[in-house]
């Protein structure tokens, strides 16, 4: 697949919490000059919250570490977001996806990929135990009026 | 943020801001709070000025849920859009907790 991004972004914090509403806000600025309509850009907000949120909550059992967010997207509106720890890793992706699976304890719903997987078009997860995590979410976004390129 | 106000034997609770993992985790414990304080047998969660939420809100309501039940009280959601809905559709969730438009 030759694409050609035309824009590309990386982010790098601590895993706090505090740092959950400061992804969603750095993502959606750099989708702005896509001109996303509100229901596209709360559908990248809510999957890009829930990778963060699992980053944050199981990646580094033992105190902090950095999350990662990269970012980009092509003339065509194909937006990728790969969210990327180097902490403990999953040992089980697939049953991490499930429904209802959760590690967390403290009233996680184990929603989190159900989420993901209902508001994008692709969800990838590449994860091994040891070797961090990384959940790459694509979305393509639909043009409003046909008149390719955006304002990017 | 959260405003309550005490309705006989309900305690109406109207979230507002943004409901992701950090703001449940304080939430959970103001609630808890006030559920106690208040010894109320009725929860309503006020939703309607939400403006985000992911699947933090579902451990909320459900973590509220099977408190208010141990006793023997009940919880409802008040004022979701379509897209909590959809979110607490995902969990089943209106099948614990009743939905009030």
């Amino acid at each position: 697949m030759n694409v050609e991004w035309i824009n590309e972004m990386r982010l790098e914090f601590s895993s706090l919490a505090e740092n959950e509403a400061f992804a969603r806000l750095a993502v959606s600025g750099f989708l702005l000059p896509l001109d996303p309509t509100m229901e596209a850009l709360a559908d990248i907000r809510t999957a890009v919250s829930e990778a963060v949120t699992n980053a944050i909550v199981h990646a580094y059992p033992n105190g902090k570490g950095m999350v990662r967010v990269l970012g980009r997207y092509d003339r065509d509106g194909t937006v990728i977001i790969d969210v990327a720890d180097d902490g403990k890793g999953i040992e089980d992706v697939q049953r991490a996806r499930q429904p209802f699976f959760t590690t967390g304890g403290e009233e996680r719903s184990g929603m989190g990929f159900t989420v993901m997987e209902s508001f994008m078009d692709g969800v990838d997860v590449r994860s091994a135990p040891g070797q961090g995590t990384a959940v790459r979410l694509t979305k393509r976004l639909l043009s409003r009026d046909d008149s390719l390129p955006r304002r990017a | 943020m959260l405003f309550y106000e005490r309705k006989g034997n309900a305690l109406v609770a109207r979230l507002s801001g943004e409901l992701d993992h950090s703001a449940a985790t304080r939430l959970r414990g103001e609630l808890d709070a006030l559920i106690d304080e208040t010894g109320v047998t009725r929860l309503l969660l006020d939703v309607s000025a939400l403006e985000f939420m992911d699947s933090s809100g579902i451990g909320l309501v459900i973590g509220r849920y099977k408190r208010m039940a141990r006793r023997g009280g009940s919880v409802a959601v008040i004022g979701s859009n379509a897209r909590i809905d959809r979110i607490f559709n995902m969990a089943g969730l209106y099948s614990l907790v009743e939905r009030m438009s």
